[in-house]
């Protein structure tokens, strides 16, 4: 399973011009097979799902080439392969977040991750008490509350975002009067961009005597973050979305937490001891992990986290930094355009946006006969777009890939919709 | 100038004929298409032999979802309540003239199926009223 050594990889320099390290990121797109397919691809939906790298397409097929087995019950020695190779991955995984290996749960993704605690630590809550959420959240981090609020008449309170498009932390000193149990944020907004101060918000919490989750399917694939230094409880985030595979995901819960929930789905793996009538349930993290886990996806994920590191996320996040203050000011040359988000102090790679006139469908299909993929829509948060009474938006999101070039390309692409619908 | 945006449909969604409400009406529905926020209502006017005399719509949504209302209600003007319902999905992309993919395709028949479900005088306007017969 061949990853980049750096000898054959062109870096990133904090010393370069935004034109030398956006022709690096132009290089790394060798390491695209979707870029050798469509050269002329400009992919800047990156907030939906990110390209995979070779390295874990090769990872995953390795698995299944070389050691295709099921994991923790095989005494036969592929089988031991393949339970090496996934709790190597989980170990991987750990170390990038700052957690130990037993606070790693495999999900399919932030989506299961985020419900898995909205089931499990709901079922600890009773009636009346208080969750608190902002209203900047994906659905994935909102339904999940709504059907435990549902189920159990726990109480839903939402962290305002101002006109600034930031979140209004006095408003949250407010809400934690209610001692709330659980404060469930994201890190960073997929429509606004903004990156949330998670270290404050979790502080506060904590103060309030209430615990966290991060809903970081935008932050961890962007800039380093580690549960140590934000002291988070809970950290749901996706492979899919920073190089690795679909369909897994992670769960970071605090090792003691984690052993006061109970279990989420039941099955194989995430037993000790079954009775007729009665169970006992495993050591963690197996715990929650109930049946076949996505073997060869965990380990492609643990792949792509080893690419990342081969480049740096710090890295990573100061090359979107430069490609999102380019994109900002390009973009607001377009007559008409609009962004919807903070400024870019406060802002991730991200940019959401409208034309006037034009509908962001419009848009989008129009973008896309210049071979520019972006996305259209409510980007799974309704709430937030009728907050500020938009139907829809334009959403180009960006990535270690993403060129100058290809910031020019989208703006012209642009300056042809808006000439196409005069 | 590319297929999907033919002149007709860019013009049709910046210069509708169609676009307004009739005060009072004969026949009103109005429905949206959850997924990109595209409204549309459609109210209907018929003369004394229970044909289309006047249609307007109104609302907001693309330029697919808009110029099909505007094309859609200018077909069915002096057509009877039986012709509308026997109006398909295909009737709606012979008027304007592309190719669509599937979640266009929902923009584009959203007022055939508002339209259809006034007619039908449904409560709730189902997606196989637009389905091909």
């Amino acid at each position: 399973m061949k990853t980049l050594t750096t000898a054959e990889q062109k870096v990133f320099q904090a010393d370069a011009s935004i034109q030398e390290n956006s022709a690096v990121a132009q290089e790394l797109k060798k390491e695209f097979p979707i870029f050798e397919q469509y050269p002329e691809l400009i992919y800047v939906d990156n907030g939906a799902t990110s390209q995979k790298p070779r390295s874990v397409l090769e990872a995953e097929q390795g698995l299944y080439t070389l050691a295709c087995a099921n994991v923790h019950r095989a005494i036969y020695s592929l089988g031991e392969r393949a339970t090496g190779l996934y709790e190597d991955a989980r170990k991987t995984l750990a170390a990038f977040i700052g957690a130990s290996p037993d606070e790693i749960v495999f999900t399919r993704g932030t989506t299961e991750a985020i419900n898995l605690v909205a089931h499990s630590f709901g079922e600890t809550l009773s009636a009346g008490d208080e969750i608190i959420l902002t209203e900047m959240e994906h659905h994935s981090n909102l339904v999940p509350w709504q059907i435990l609020a549902a189920e159990k008449d726990v109480r839903l309170e939402f962290i305002p975002v101002r006109d600034d498009f930031r979140l209004d932390l006095e408003e949250y000193q407010k809400l934690l009067a209610l001692k709330p149990k659980l404060v469930a944020f994201t890190q960073m907004s997929n429509v606004l961009g903004t990156i949330n101060p998670a270290k404050e918000i979790i502080r506060m919490a904590h103060d309030a005597g209430a615990l966290t989750l991060i809903d970081g399917a935008q932050s961890v694939p962007h800039f380093p973050v580690d549960v140590q230094d934000l002291d988070a409880d809970f950290l749901a985030f996706s492979a899919h979305k920073m190089c690795g595979p679909t369909g897994i995901g992670v769960l970071y819960g605090s090792e003691n937490l984690l052993e006061s929930m109970p279990p989420f789905l039941g099955g194989g793996d995430m037993i000790r001891k079954v009775l007729l009538r009665s169970f006992s349930p495993n050591e963690l993290p197996h715990k929650f992990e109930a049946g076949t886990p996505a073997i060869a996806e965990a380990i492609g994920f643990g792949v792509a986290v080893d690419y990342l590191k081969t480049i740096g996320m710090d890295v990573v996040a100061a090359h979107e930094r430069e490609i999102t203050a380019y994109a900002l000011d390009r973009l607001s040359e377009i007559p008409g355009l609009e962004i919807y988000g903070p400024a870019i102090e406060y802002k991730g790679g991200v940019v959401s946006f409208t034309l006037r006139g034009i509908h962001p469908h419009d848009v989008a299909q129009l973008l896309d006969r210049d071979g520019i993929a972006v996305r259209a829509g409510h980007h799974c948060a309704m709430p937030l777009h009728q907050k500020f009474n938009l139907p829809a938006t334009t959403r180009a999101s960006f990535y270690l890939y993403t060129t100058l070039e290809e910031i020019d390309q989208l703006v012209r692409g642009l300056e042809n919709v808006v000439r196409i619908f005069g | 100038m590319d297929d999907l945006y033919r002149e007709i449909i860019i013009e049709r969604y910046k210069n509708p004929l169609f676009r307004g409400e009739l005060e009072p009406c004969d026949i009103r529905f109005e429905d949206e298409n959850p997924l990109c926020g595209d409204h549309i209502r459609i109210d209907v006017r018929l003369d004394e032999t229970g044909h289309v005399k006047e249609a307007a719509f109104s609302g907001h949504g693309c330029a697919i979802s808009q110029a099909s209302a505007d094309l859609l209600l200018e077909s069915i003007i002096g057509k009877s309540i039986e012709e509308i319902k026997s109006l398909s999905k295909d009737d709606v992309i012979e008027l304007l003239g592309i190719e669509l993919g599937p979640v266009r395709l929902k923009c584009a028949l959203l007022s055939l199926k508002v339209l259809k479900a006034g007619v039908y005088g449904l409560g709730v306007a189902h997606d196989d009223l637009v389905e091909e017969h």
